[in-house]
């Protein structure tokens, strides 16, 4: 279900790191507990946020949910599809339903993140 | 938290589950938007045991009824139900509901579920000289709503009532999937459709068969998400979010079911005195023109000066498009009023817009 190599928040967002690249996206637990998406808001190319700054929010039928930055970074590449398919969140939020892309100001941050078994043993927490 | 009687079987069909005033209610199965169409489309099945139901019963009944709400109770016979309100001496809200007369002296208060224990207190407290009794029976009534333009023909091969002649807010009594039920051509999405309710205490066995009965014609299990989707591009109010005990009846444009002829009531005087000297504000549809969902208490302005708050607001599945619901000052109800929307510090275009967003075209 969640990918081996991809990193997580527990905010739950995705990482995925390509060198000193990011690309970041929402994870299926997410996307379910959100439902059916149809509006995506997300900033300007070029523009920079510190970690766990609110960079876009992600609207479904019933909720408004921020989307936080899990690093420091400037945003080099935003996913245009989701303005015409925010649906694109829900059908494949690991893959195509990305989000944005960021490159990053310090690599050392993504220590801070969990890997897919500790994300995997923070969501079995959760259904406590 | 309470649970209806059907709490197992939407569990089993993998029901997400909420949190609703108390009760541990399905807020979705297979999607908001999928259930949505399923009901504009097809047909779709919802359990809403969480509604209240508070009986009253006596000589009296009728002129306490008559009493209690604006709408002419004595139109009604036992197999007719009518759209109404509890209003309060200044006209507005303590709730919106269905009464049923179940027969000449008993007659069924169809309460939101939110509203009915402070409805039945209200009800108990204005009893007074009224030869009636008044009873809660809210947690022995299952009732499901059946919706859509395929309801009738999956209803039908369960029931030996017979639907075809069964025009709008009729109601009957017979058995559905063996089961005793109280049926009305009614609900809360805009489509075609009926509500039936149980005393029974299988009420599972008329779910499952409905279920079964509906799937060659589409039909889905519907939450509490689609319900209000529904009922907002239909524009059916919902209490707490478009009506409450500071809006009044006619504010809220259910004028036609004000009926002053019919004698005194709660609210009568206040609400014909704002009859004849003319709204000050009423409730008007908008839709958002720029990017961004109306969402409930997002500000609204007019030139700049803000004029209100959205009361229902939501993205609409089938319009696809976000639209609400908002007081406007009477000089700017008008369709085509120009107005901004505070979302998230940002002041979108809107626009308003003709009541009802959506009407059923068959």
């Amino acid at each position: 279900m969640y990918p081996e190599e991809y990193h997580y928040t527990k905010d739950h967002e995705w990482i995925k790191v390509e060198n000193d690249e990011v690309v970041v996206g929402i994870t299926d637990f997410a996307q379910k507990q959100l439902g059916d998406v149809v509006y995506v808001e997300l900033p300007q190319v070029g523009a920079v946020f510190e970690f766990h700054q609110s960079l876009g929010v992600i609207e479904s039928v019933k909720a408004v949910s921020d989307i936080y930055s899990p690093l420091s970074g400037e945003v080099i590449a935003i996913n245009e599809e989701l303005d015409g398919s925010p649906e694109m969140v829900n059908e494949d939020p690991h893959g195509k339903g990305w989000i944005i892309r960021l490159k990053l100001r310090d690599e050392t941050e993504i220590e801070k993140l969990m890997s897919v078994s500790d994300y995997e043993r923070f969501l079995e927490g959760l259904e406590d | 938290m309470k649970t209806t009687k059907l709490y197992s079987s939407q569990k089993k069909l993998g029901a997400k589950m909420i949190e609703f005033f108390g009760w541990e209610m399905p807020v979705e199965f297979s999607g908001i938007i999928e259930e949505h169409m399923a009901v504009r489309t097809k047909a779709g099945l919802f359990d809403v045991s969480h509604m209240g139901e508070i009986l009253i019963s006596g000589k009296q009944a009728l002129d306490f009824v008559q009493y209690l709400t604006p709408n002419n109770a004595a139109r009604l016979t036992p197999d007719k139900a009518q759209y109404t309100a509890l209003t309060t001496p200044k006209g507005t809200f303590i709730d919106d509901m269905l009464v049923y007369c179940l027969d000449e002296d008993k007659y069924l208060c169809v309460v939101n579920a939110a509203n009915s224990d402070k409805d039945y207190e209200w009800i108990l407290s204005h009893k007074s000289d009224f030869d009636v009794s008044v009873e809660n029976q809210s947690d022995s009534y299952t009732q499901l709503a059946l919706q859509g333009r395929e309801a009738e023909a999956i209803l039908q091969s369960l029931t030996g009532i017979n639907l075809e002649g069964m025009k709008t807010f009729k109601t009957a009594r017979g058995s559905v999937a063996g089961v005793g039920a109280l049926v009305s051509r009614t609900g809360y999405t805009g489509e075609d459709g009926f509500e039936i309710y149980t005393q029974s205490e299988n009420p599972e066995k008329i779910w499952d068969a409905l279920l079964e009965e509906g799937k060659t014609r589409g039909l889905l299990p519907i939450g509490l998400g689609a319900r209000d989707t529904l009922r907002l591009e239909a524009t059916l109010m919902l209490y707490g979010n478009d009506i409450d005990e500071t809006t009044t009846v006619l504010e809220a444009g259910l004028g036609w079911l004000v009926k002053f002829k019919k004698g005194d009531f709660l609210g009568r005087e206040v609400l014909l005195k704002q009859k004849e000297e003319g709204l000050r504000r009423k409730i008007v549809g908008f839709e958002i023109l720029g990017r961004g969902i109306a969402r409930p208490h997002y500000s609204v302005f007019i030139n700049g000066e803000k004029v209100s708050e959205v009361n229902s607001g939501s993205y609409s599945p089938y319009l696809k498009k976000s639209i609400g619901l908002t007081y406007l000052p009477i000089e700017h109800t008008e369709e085509g009023t120009e107005l901004d929307v505070e979302i998230r510090g940002h002041l979108v275009k809107a626009k308003v817009i003709a009541l009802p967003f959506y009407k059923r075209d068959y």
